[in-house]
């Protein structure tokens, strides 16, 4: 279980520490906590793997990478695993995920993201990655971006998704 | 433009912030520069949307229960729908792909029946059917994303990740 102090915690960093010199310090003030304990936590937190990783979130469209693909296969369920872990691999893949399939509309399994300067380098990425893994027999489909609606960071805080409905 | 400083803390510290009292001073000394210079840099990165933040990213379903859910909805009608959907607080992103199934977007909820309460809403609000697409096995071993922020280097875009 998650105690109700690291969820608070997670509360509120999770949009972001302050770009300041003492940034845990400023954080633990608002929870009436120490520094050392909003260190030690988060510390602990990190290494349970309840946060993933800690730092810099970047925006890859400001920053020249326009062309955002999800790719899906459908990779048989004896295969799949072995198979996630391979395409994890590939320095241009950013996620990797193992999701239902939803029978004939839906025939995909496997989900990866890449993230590429170009709709043709992302396509270049794409075939290498298919040779590189023979994934030549499985069916596959990508599907490029388009417009952005809304994107932020996951909000967390139970209590605030609840109040607002 | 991106200084060389920029791009330093744009690829080295997606992944271990410091969690020391002075992680900016600590940061500086690292790359040899001052505390001051690091907090400017990232204020610029942060004022010019380079960055969305510094902070944590959270293992999925741990707090909370999340779901990846796609819709197929007539080209005419997807701005709308997008805006009916994005105004919802459990929404992360949505985003419009090139497909029959051309909106996405993350869910996030307290629990499972709060969970199933918003995708009733958004099939009630928009009088279309949601794919629910919840994560099963994430097999992703996050290494931090290694921009390539040259303009002219076509940095070795098919190479595996070695000494992972």
């Amino acid at each position: 279980m998650i105690e109700a102090i690291d969820l608070q915690l997670v509360a509120a960093v999770q949009e972001g520490l302050p770009i300041a010199s003492r940034p845990y310090a400023l954080i633990a003030e608002q929870l009436n906590l120490d520094e050392d304990e909003v260190i030690s936590r988060l510390s602990k937190l990190k290494q349970q793997g309840l946060i993933k990783r800690l730092g810099v979130i970047v925006k890859h469209r400001r920053l020249g990478y326009q062309s955002n693909a999800m790719v899906v296969f459908n990779i048989p369920d004896a295969l799949v695993n072995q198979m996630g872990l391979q395409v994890s691999q590939f320095q241009f893949i950013n996620l990797c995920y193992q999701r239902p399939r939803h029978g004939e509309q839906w025939p995909y399994n496997l989900f990866c993201m890449i993230h590429g300067k170009s709709r043709e380098k992302v396509l270049q990425q794409l075939g290498y990655l298919i040779e590189s893994c023979a994934l030549e027999n499985y069916a596959h489909d990508i599907l490029f971006s388009r417009r952005c609606f809304k994107q932020r960071g996951a909000i967390y805080f139970p209590a605030q998704i609840s109040a607002n409905k | 433009m991106l200084s060389p400083l920029h791009k330093q803390l744009l690829n080295e510290f997606q992944q271990d912030f410091p969690l020391s009292p002075t992680p900016y001073l600590d940061i500086a000394n690292t790359l040899g520069v001052s505390e001051d210079e690091v907090l400017a840099a990232f204020s610029v990165l942060s004022e010019q949307d380079f960055i969305s933040r510094i902070g944590p990213v959270i293992q999925p379903n741990h707090i909370g229960i999340s779901t990846l859910v796609a819709m197929a909805i007539p080209q005419q009608q997807l701005s709308k729908i997008a805006h009916i959907i994005s105004e919802f607080p459990e929404v992360n992103h949505n985003y419009e792909r090139e497909h029959h199934f051309n909106l996405w977007f993350v869910l996030i909820a307290s629990d499972p029946a709060h969970l199933a309460a918003v995708i009733q809403q958004i099939e009630i609000q928009t009088d279309f059917k949601t794919m629910q697409l919840p994560l099963l096995q994430d097999y992703f071993i996050n290494l931090g994303f290694q921009l390539d922020l040259e303009p002219k280097a076509e940095s070795q875009e098919c190479s595996l990740l070695v000494n992972a």
